[in-house]
C-alpha cells in the first residue's frame, strides 16, 4: 500500500494452516516479509529472526490465504448514504476479507477509468482491504454499446458487468465476451430476464401464493444462463455466473463445464442457507427480499451439493447496502438486497462445515482461492513469494450476530440475533495487521 | 375458580331448594295479581335454571305456560376495560316483543346489585316494558348500589371473603347452595360483575 | 375447554393462515351472540364505550369500510376514519410515520386495508393497538373469510365435510386465500376454478383441488364463491372479452344445477353482473349475498370485541 512505511517481517505461529490451492491442510508457523508470503514450516522460531518480527499468535486459529468477496457493492460515487470505500472495507476487514471485487452499479457507474482509478486510491489510502473493481460491460450500464473496457482494466478493473441489471441484448452479451478476450477478463452476467421478472418481488412459487405476493419465476434465471452459455461456448470467451441462484442454472453450469465452456459461477450464503418461506417466517421482512430472490428448499439443496462437486467455484455475498429508511417500507416496495460482509464467514462455518455439507478446507477454497482464480488474482494462496494477504480465524468460536455493531454504514442483514459457530480473528494485508 | 375455595358450609339442599322456589312462585303470581303479560327472564348462566324452574311452578299452579327469555349482560358489564381476556357472550333472546310486558329477572344471587344494573340498561335497549321486577334465589347483601329484589328466597348474611356458590342439575348436575372460602390472603372480587360463563354458581358478586 | 371457554389471547388479526381452528370457532359463536343486536330497536350495545378505533383505509372501498363502520358504531366505540380517497391520509408520507402519527393518538384498534401484502404487520409490530387487517394486496381479507364461513355455518349448519368451489381469478384474490385457509383448516373440501392465466403456481399446496373448468367445480358442490372480475386485467393478456369469460366461467342458472340441490351461492361482492355472475342467479333462490353482508357487521363485531381486551405493549 502506498505512502506507508514498508512492512516489516511478520510470524504467524501456532495456527493451523489451510491453503487448498497447495493441498495444505496442518499446523505450522508462517512467515511474512515485505509484504509477501517468505516461508512456511512446521516450527519458526521466533530467536532466529532477530529483534523487529511481529509476532501474531494463531493459537487455536485457522491462517488461510486472505479471503476475497468478489461480489461486493461499496455504493461509492453517489450513494455513500448506504456505504462508502471507507465503511465497506472496514466491514470486509471485520468480516474477515483481504480484497473485494466491488459491482459498478454506482452514480456515476464504473465505465471509466478515472472512476476506477479513484476506488483504488480511496481504497489505498483507507488500507483496510484490497478493492478491484468491476467495470460495467455498457457506457452508463445503458445495455447498448461497450463501455472502455480495454481503459478500465489498465486502471485496475478484473472483470466487466453490468451487475444490478443483466446484459439483456444477446449481441451485447457476444460483443462483450469476444472483446474482453482482449484483456483477458471475464464477462460477469446478472441473469434475468427482466420482462419475465415483471413485478416480481420474491421466489414464484408456493410461498408467493400464499402470500399473495407476484413472483419471480426461477426461469428468469435460466433462459438467461442458457442462453449465455451458448454465446460462451461460441466466442470462447469467460463467463462468470453472478449469485447463482436455481437449480437449473447450476445443472446448465455443470454440464457446460462438461463440454469444456470457460465458464465459472458463484453462490451467496444467503442462498445456500435461507430459502423463500423466510419472507413468511419473518412476517413480510424487507430483509428477505434481494435479487435473484431467496428460492425453494429443492434449489437450494442443490446449490450445496454444487459447492461439494465442484460445480460453484466461489462464495460471493453480494453485499447490498440499504439505508434504514429505505428498508423501512412495505415489502412490495423496498429496493431489493441485503448485507453480506459481516456474516458470510460465520454463516459457512457454521451453516456449511460444522453441518457437515463441505470441509473446512473446501470453504476456504469456495472463499480465497476459487474467487481469485475465477477473476485472475493474485491472492488465493500462501505460496511463497504470493501478496503477504492473510486471514485468521476461530472456527469454534460462537458469536450472536450483532447488527448494531457492524462496520458497515447499513443494517440490512436478516441474520440479526442467529447464533454461529465460528468467527473471523484478524486479517493481515500485504503484510500489515489490519486494525478495523 | 371453584377449585380455589374450599367448602365450609352447605346451606340449602335440594329439597329445602325445591321449597322455597315454590314459595317464590306464589309470590310472583300473587304479587301481579296473575300471569297476564307476565315474561320471565334468566340472567346467564344460573339465573335461567331459576327462571326455569319458577316457569314450572307457575304452569303447575296456574296451568298455563309463562314465556321465558334469557338474557346475557356481558356486553353491559362495568368492568370490560379492566378485565382481560374478554368473557364469553352467549347471546340474549326474548320469546316476545318486551314493549307493554311485565318481566321478572331471574337471578341466583343478589351481592353488589351491578349485574342487575347491567340488566336494566340491556332491557331498555330492547324495548320498554310495562314494569321490571326481580326475583332471586340468595340475597347475600353488601350493595353498592340502590338495588332491591321484590322476591327472595333467603337472605344469607356473608362475609366479603366468602363465595356464595349455587348449584342447579342442568348447570352442574347437583343442587344445592353452599358458603366458600377463598384461601386467606385473596378478598372476593369488590363490585366486579360476575362472568356468564364463570365455573361455581358465583364467579363474582352480583 | 370449549372452543367458547379458551381466552382469546391475539393482540392482532392479521390472517386466516396462522389461527387455529377453535380460534376460528370462537369468533363464530361470538358472532352469533351479537347477530341480535341488529334486530333490536336500539342497535346499540354499550360494550366498547370509550375506545378509539382508527379505520385506516389506503385503498378505497366503501363496502368493506362502511360495515366496519357500523360495527364499531353498535359497540358504541368512537370511529374514526382515514382514507386517500378523502386525502386525510397525506400522500408521500411513509407508513411509518403514518404508524408514528397514529401511536401519538393512542388508537385502541386499527383496522387497515393497502394494497401491498405485508402493511398490517408492519403496523402490527410496531403499535400497541390490536390491528385487524380489512385486506392486504393479495395475500388476505381475514373477516371476509369469517363472515363467508358464518354464512355457510348459519344455512347448513357445519363446515366440515362440505363441497365448496371458488371460481374467479384465483391468482390476485385475498378473499381466495383466507378463505381457503379457513374451510381447509374446518375440514371443507375446497376446489378453485379459473382460468389458467389467472391461476397461481403452486395453488394445490395450500391443500385445494385446483380445476380450469368451470362445470368440473360446479359438479355436487354445497356452496359456490364466485369472485369478483377486474375488468382492468383485460387489457394485461389475462383474458380477451368479458364475452369470453362469461362463456367459459360466468355463473348462470343452467350451470349451476349441476351443484347440488341446495347449493348456496356467495360473492364477496362488489359484483359485475353478467361478468362472473348471471343476474337472476345473483337475485335468485340460492343466494345469500346480501345475508353475507348482514352478517359482516356481526362478525366485525365479533372481532373488535375480542381483540378490545388484549393490550399489547408499545414495542421498544
Amino acid at each position: 500500500m502506498t505512502g506507508r512505511p514498508a512492512p516489516g517481517r511478520v510470524l504467524v505461529a501456532g495456527g493451523r494452516v489451510v491453503d487448498p490451492s497447495q493441498g495444505i491442510d496442518e499446523a505450522a508457523d508462517l512467515l511474512l516479509e515485505g509484504g509477501e508470503v517468505a516461508r512456511l514450516a512446521e516450527r519458526i522460531d521466533p530467536e532466529g529472526l532477530g529483534d523487529d518480527v511481529e509476532v501474531v499468535d494463531a493459537a487455536g486459529l485457522v491462517v488461510c490465504p486472505g479471503l476475497v468477496d468478489i461480489h461486493v457493492h461499496l455504493r461509492e460515487p453517489g450513494q455513500e448514504y448506504k456505504e462508502t470505500v471507507e465503511t465497506g472495507t472496514r466491514a470486509a476487514a471485520a468480516g474477515g476479507f483481504t480484497a473485494v471485487a466491488c459491482m459498478p452499479n454506482t452514480v456515476p457507474p464504473i465505465d471509466h477509468r478515472a472512476v476506477v482509478e479513484s476506488i483504488v486510491a480511496e481504497a489505498e489510502r483507507w488500507g483496510y482491504a484490497r478493492v478491484h473493481p468491476v467495470g460495467a460491460v455498457s457506457k452508463g450500464m445503458a445495455g447498448e454499446s461497450l463501455a472502455e473496457i480495454g481503459e478500465m482494466v489498465r486502471a485496475g478493473a478484473v472483470a466487466v458487468s453490468d451487475d444490478g441489471l443483466p446484459v439483456a441484448h444477446a449481441e451485447l452479451m457476444r460483443r462483450a465476451l469476444l472483446y474482453a478476450r482482449h484483456f483477458g477478463i471475464p464477462v460477469t452476467q446478472h441473469a434475468e430476464d427482466l420482462q419475465i421478472t415483471g413485478d416480481g418481488v420474491m421466489h414464484e412459487g408456493e410461498w408467493s401464493t400464499r402470500l399473495g405476493l407476484p413472483g419471480i419465476a426461477g426461469v428468469s434465471e435460466d433462459v438467461v444462463v442458457a442462453r449465455d452459455l451458448i454465446l460462451a461456448a461460441e466466442t470462447g470467451g469467460r463467463y462468470h455466473v453472478a449469485h447463482l441462484s436455481t437449480a437449473r442454472s447450476l445443472e446448465l453450469v455443470r454440464e457446460a463445464k462438461r463440454r469444456g465452456v470457460r465458464v465459472t459461477c458463484e453462490v451467496t450464503p444467503h442462498h445456500l442457507v435461507m430459502t423463500d418461506k423466510a419472507v413468511a417466517d419473518t412476517g413480510f421482512s424487507t430483509d428477505t427480499k434481494m435479487k435473484p430472490p431467496l428460492r425453494s428448499e429443492a434449489d437450494r439443496a442443490a446449490l450445496v451439493a454444487g459447492l461439494a462437486d465442484g460445480t460453484v467455484d466461489a462464495i460471493a455475498s453480494d453485499h447490498a447496502p440499504h439505508h434504514r429508511d429505505e428498508k423501512d417500507v412495505e415489502f412490495s416496495l423496498a429496493p431489493f438486497g441485503i448485507l453480506g460482509l459481516e456474516t458470510t464467514l460465520s454463516l459457512c462455518l457454521d451453516r456449511l462445515v460444522h453441518a457437515g455439507a463441505i470441509s473446512l478446507s473446501r470453504l476456504v477454497e469456495l472463499l480465497s482461492t476459487g474467487p481469485s482464480r475465477a477473476y485472475g488474482l493474485a491472492g488465493g494462496t500462501l505460496a511463497p513469494g504470493s501478496p503477504a494477504d492473510v486471514t485468521l480465524f476461530d472456527p469454534d468460536r460462537e458469536v450472536t450476530v450483532d447488527r448494531t455493531a457492524f462496520e458497515s454504514r447499513s443494517r440490512n442483514t436478516p441474520f440479526h440475533g442467529w447464533t454461529l459457530r465460528g468467527a473471523p480473528v484478524r486479517t493481515i494485508l500485504a503484510g500489515r495487521v489490519v486494525e478495523p | 375458580m371453584t377449585d380455589e375455595l374450599t367448602p365450609r358450609r352447605t346451606i340449602l339442599d335440594r329439597r329445602q331448594i325445591e321449597r322455597i322456589v315454590r314459595r317464590m312462585a306464589g309470590e310472583i303470581v300473587e304479587r301481579n295479581r296473575g300471569i297476564e303479560r307476565l315474561l320471565l327472564v334468566g340472567i346467564r348462566t344460573r339465573g335461567v335454571p331459576l327462571a326455569e324452574r319458577l316457569r314450572a311452578e307457575i304452569e303447575r299452579m296456574e296451568d298455563h305456560q309463562v314465556p321465558l327469555g334469557v338474557l346475557d349482560i356481558t356486553l353491559y358489564r362495568d368492568d370490560l376495560s379492566t378485565i382481560a381476556p374478554q368473557p364469553v357472550v352467549k347471546g340474549t333472546s326474548f320469546p316476545v316483543d318486551i314493549d307493554g310486558w311485565t318481566i321478572v329477572l331471574c337471578d341466583d344471587v343478589l351481592y353488589t346489585g351491578r349485574t342487575v344494573r347491567a340488566a336494566l340498561d340491556h332491557l331498555v335497549d330492547w324495548g320498554r316494558p310495562k314494569a321490571v321486577q326481580l326475583a332471586v334465589l340468595v340475597d347475600r347483601g353488601h350493595r353498592e348500589l340502590p338495588i332491591q329484589a321484590d322476591v327472595v328466597g333467603e337472605t344469607v348474611p356473608t362475609r366479603r371473603d366468602e363465595v356464595v356458590e349455587v348449584r342447579f342439575e342442568s348447570t352442574d348436575g347437583e343442587e344445592l347452595v353452599a358458603i366458600m372460602e377463598r384461601p386467606a390472603g385473596r378478598a372476593a372480587a369488590g363490585g366486579s360483575v360476575r362472568s356468564a360463563a364463570g365455573g361455581g354458581g358465583e364467579g363474582g358478586p352480583a | 375447554m370449549t372452543a367458547a371457554e379458551r381466552p382469546w389471547t391475539r393482540k392482532d388479526l392479521l390472517g386466516i393462515a396462522e389461527l387455529e381452528p377453535w380460534e376460528i370457532e370462537k369468533v363464530l359463536d361470538t358472532a352469533a351472540a351479537f347477530e341480535e343486536v341488529a334486530h333490536r330497536p336500539i342497535k346499540k350495545v354499550p360494550t366498547l364505550r370509550g375506545k378509539t378505533v382508527v379505520n385506516l383505509f389506503f385503498e378505497s372501498s366503501t363496502r368493506t369500510r362502511s360495515s366496519f363502520e357500523i360495527a364499531e358504531k353498535r359497540l358504541s366505540a368512537d370511529s374514526l376514519n382515514f382514507s386517500t380517497s378523502s386525502s386525510s391520509l397525506s400522500k408521500g408520507e411513509s407508513l411509518v410515520d403514518t404508524a408514528l402519527n397514529l401511536q401519538a393518538m393512542a388508537p385502541d384498534l386499527i383496522v387497515i386495508r393497502h394494497a401491498y401484502p405485508g402493511a398490517p404487520h408492519m403496523l402490527a409490530r410496531r403499535l400497541a393497538a390490536g390491528v385487524i387487517n380489512a385486506g392486504d394486496g393479495a395475500h388476505e381479507h381475514p373477516t371476509q373469510a369469517l363472515l363467508d364461513a358464518f354464512t355457510i355455518r348459519q344455512r347448513k349448519g357445519r363446515l366440515a365435510g362440505l363441497r365448496v368451489a371458488i371460481v374467479g381469478d384465483i391468482e390476485h384474490s385475498r378473499v381466495v386465500r383466507s378463505n381457503v385457509h379457513l374451510l381447509t383448516k374446518m375440514g371443507a373440501e375446497v376446489t378453485v376454478a379459473g382460468l389458467r392465466t389467472m391461476m397461481p403456481v403452486a395453488m394445490e399446496a395450500l391443500g385445494v383441488r385446483v380445476v380450469h373448468d368451470l362445470d368440473e367445480a360446479l359438479d355436487g358442490a354445497d356452496v359456490v364463491m364466485m369472485l369478483r372480475i377486474q375488468l382492468e386485467r383485460q387489457s394485461r393478456m389475462l383474458f380477451p372479452s368479458i364475452k369470453e369469460y362469461f362463456r367459459l366461467f360466468g355463473l348462470s342458472a343452467e350451470r349451476l344445477a349441476r351443484a347440488a340441490e341446495d347449493v348456496l351461492v356467495m360473492h364477496p361482492g362488489p359484483m359485475n353482473r353478467g361478468v362472473e355472475i348471471a343476474s337472476d342467479v345473483a337475485d335468485g333462490p340460492f343466494s345469500v349475498i346480501l345475508e353475507q353482508v348482514a352478517n359482516g357487521v356481526a362478525v366485525r363485531m365479533a372481532v373488535l370485541y375480542l381483540l378490545s381486551s388484549i393490550h399489547g405493549e408499545a414495542p421498544a
